[in-house]
């Protein structure tokens, strides 16, 4: 069963942005799914739709094969909402917000006391409970947002960008209790613009820009079609020249060298080749995230794609003239 | 009604009951001094070298309509200000991605405005009890005419804070509009005591039938018909709780 089934979704806002083109996207019931686009290309138009927050203007999307326009309630019972900006009132107690968070879902008050203290315990923020919202530290309130999402237990969470601004510690944590849940069943949509939370946490992806899906794949199956990794390596002494055969490189500095290496090409002979000239290597790393360099590459070529089509509409368009 | 949407309403309405008491210095203790202030200097000073109006002194005659006044004025703030804080810390989402209907939404916050006017109607009440005595003529027309004004300016409220883009749009209502109908809606005075033609200008303004329903409810005196108000008050609520429902529905002002 598929947990989203979204098809043909259009939205063109006052004034004529177009922020999303038609785009089809189907997650299965169970997945941990990345959306992944840079800014402004529909990732949040398309939670918004999907979450009631955005009238969409084509399409259609299903919630685990309830549609949002013929039966809301169902569908939005589904779903859970972690939104990119702080949306709860600042002065409220953490405890009032997440009981009421229950309650707008049909949750009994003594449950949600009951499913309050579950989700801020888990969430380290039991001690916090009677406290305002605003007393809290930027990384307290993102996890403030996830337990509000998790009172009516939902089938589907829907996080948008839930690590922005957090500390490495605290993301790890919260990497850690997303596992635990999708585990457990709910299906959970990521946007995120830390890529390596996505290439750690998903399965499957899906990479939009301009309102298009560009890409939608398994996470595997995407990362595989990387051919060459660029890796950076600190050498001990001073360098003005290095030879390496049949490997792309250059020199960034007298210290430090930028190595292209092949998919089938193997590390040894790098190091073979600069042992021989002498070159003692002090240490390595990843040029950039494999993900990364990934999302760039096909980001860049969908819109030459785009640019491509664009110029030739217009010259058929002039031709016709 | 289902048990859910039940639930929800509740839920709701602890919610905005809980906002005018956590801020109630700001909320509940104002009216107090403020109808206080006005039982001195009106009532007492002035109204003392007034004499009778209406057959009742003249602090027996402004009770009704500075109770009323403070509802009006209660209800409308409470429910614009909420809303429209709702839509600023943008925490109206909590309700718009919830299993609510539209309808609830409404009546949540409308009764959060209704509850306010009706705590601020007992506090002016038993404020004014320390300066007159006060009559109660009809208590059924008292109970339904708060109900219905407050419901319809708490109504008002929202609909103010649905279009309002800044904390000025909802103050420009109370300030421009509202206060200026209410002083001239025959809190003060009774219409008799204007030219005819001014007479017939006062009975353009709705206040003016409210005011006159809540003083009949008390003093079983009124410048215009009891029934015809009730009526007036029924229509004007159908009219702005039908707008509001329909601006909601459209998501006017809340949805992208």
């Amino acid at each position: 069963m598929n947990a989203l089934n979204i098809k043909g979704l259009t939205k063109v806002y006052k004034g004529g942005t177009r922020a999303l083109n038609g785009i089809n996207l189907q997650v299965k019931q169970g997945d941990f799914f990345a959306l992944l686009g840079p800014n402004g290309a529909g990732k949040s138009t398309t939670i918004g739709i999907i979450s009631s927050l955005v009238n969409k203007t084509d399409g259609s999307a299903d919630i685990f094969e309830y549609s949002l326009d013929t039966q809301p309630v169902e569908a939005k019972s589904c779903i859970g909402l972690v939104p990119q900006e702080f949306n709860f009132n600042q002065f409220e107690t953490l405890m009032q917000i997440v009981v009421n968070q229950a309650g707008y879902y049909g949750v009994p008050r003594n449950v949600a006391k009951e499913r309050a203290e579950k989700y801020l315990k888990q969430l380290d923020l039991w001690e916090k409970r009677n406290q305002p919202a605003r007393n809290l530290s930027g990384g307290m309130k993102r996890r403030l947002m996830i337990a509000r999402a998790l009172m009516h237990e939902p089938r589907m969470l829907i996080l948008d960008e839930p690590t922005a601004g957090v500390d490495i510690e605290i993301r790890r944590s919260m990497w850690t209790f997303l596992k635990e849940i999708n585990e457990q069943g709910i299906t959970i949509i990521l946007t995120t613009h830390y890529l390596e939370e996505a290439e750690m946490l998903c399965r499957n992806i899906a990479i939009i820009d301009k309102g298009i899906i560009v890409q939608n794949t398994s996470m595997k199956s995407l990362l595989a079609t990387l051919n060459i990794e660029t890796f950076i390596l600190d050498l001990a002494g001073e360098h003005q020249n290095i030879t390496l055969t049949g490997f792309e490189h250059r020199l960034l500095d007298i210290h430090t060298l930028e190595v292209d290496v092949a998919k089938e090409e193997s590390l040894n002979n790098v190091f073979e080749q600069l042992s021989n000239q002498q070159i003692q290597v002090l240490s390595m790393r990843n040029k950039s995230n494999r993900l990364e360099e990934l999302f760039v590459r096909l980001v860049e070529s969908g819109r030459e794609v785009q640019r491509i089509k664009d110029e030739s509409a217009k010259k058929e368009a002039l031709a016709n003239e | 009604m289902n048990n859910r949407t039940l639930i929800a309403l509740q839920t709701l309405l602890i919610k905005e009951c809980t906002r005018f008491l956590r801020i109630w210095i700001q909320t509940l203790v104002p009216p107090a001094i403020t109808m206080s202030l006005y039982f001195v200097i009106f009532g007492n000073l002035i109204g003392s070298r007034i004499g009778k109006m209406g057959g009742f002194s003249y602090m027996e005659f402004i009770v009704p309509g500075l109770i009323m006044m403070a509802v009006i004025t209660n209800s409308y703030s409470n429910v614009s200000s909420s809303f429209y804080s709702a839509k600023f810390q943008h925490n109206i989402e909590e309700l718009l991605v919830a299993p609510i209907p539209n309808w609830v939404i409404i009546a949540g916050f409308v009764g959060g405005g209704v509850a306010r006017a009706i705590l601020i109607g007992i506090i002016v009440t038993c404020v004014s009890m320390l300066f007159v005595d006060i009559t109660l003529h009809s208590i059924p027309i008292i109970i339904i005419t708060l109900l219905l004004t407050s419901t319809l300016f708490a109504t008002a409220g929202l609909i103010n804070a649905i279009f309002a883009k800044s904390f000025d749009d909802i103050s420009v209502v109370p300030t421009f509009v509202l206060t200026p109908l209410t002083y001239l809606g025959g809190v003060f005075y009774s219409l008799t005591l204007l030219p005819e033609f001014w007479q017939w200008v006062s009975k353009i303004n709705p206040i003016v039938y409210m005011v006159n329903g809540f003083r009949y409810g008390f003093l079983g005196v009124s410048d215009v018909d009891y029934l015809y108000s009730l009526g007036l008050l029924v229509g004007f609520n159908v009219i702005l709780l039908s707008f509001a429902y329909s601006l909601i529905n459209r998501g006017v002002g809340i949805r992208s």
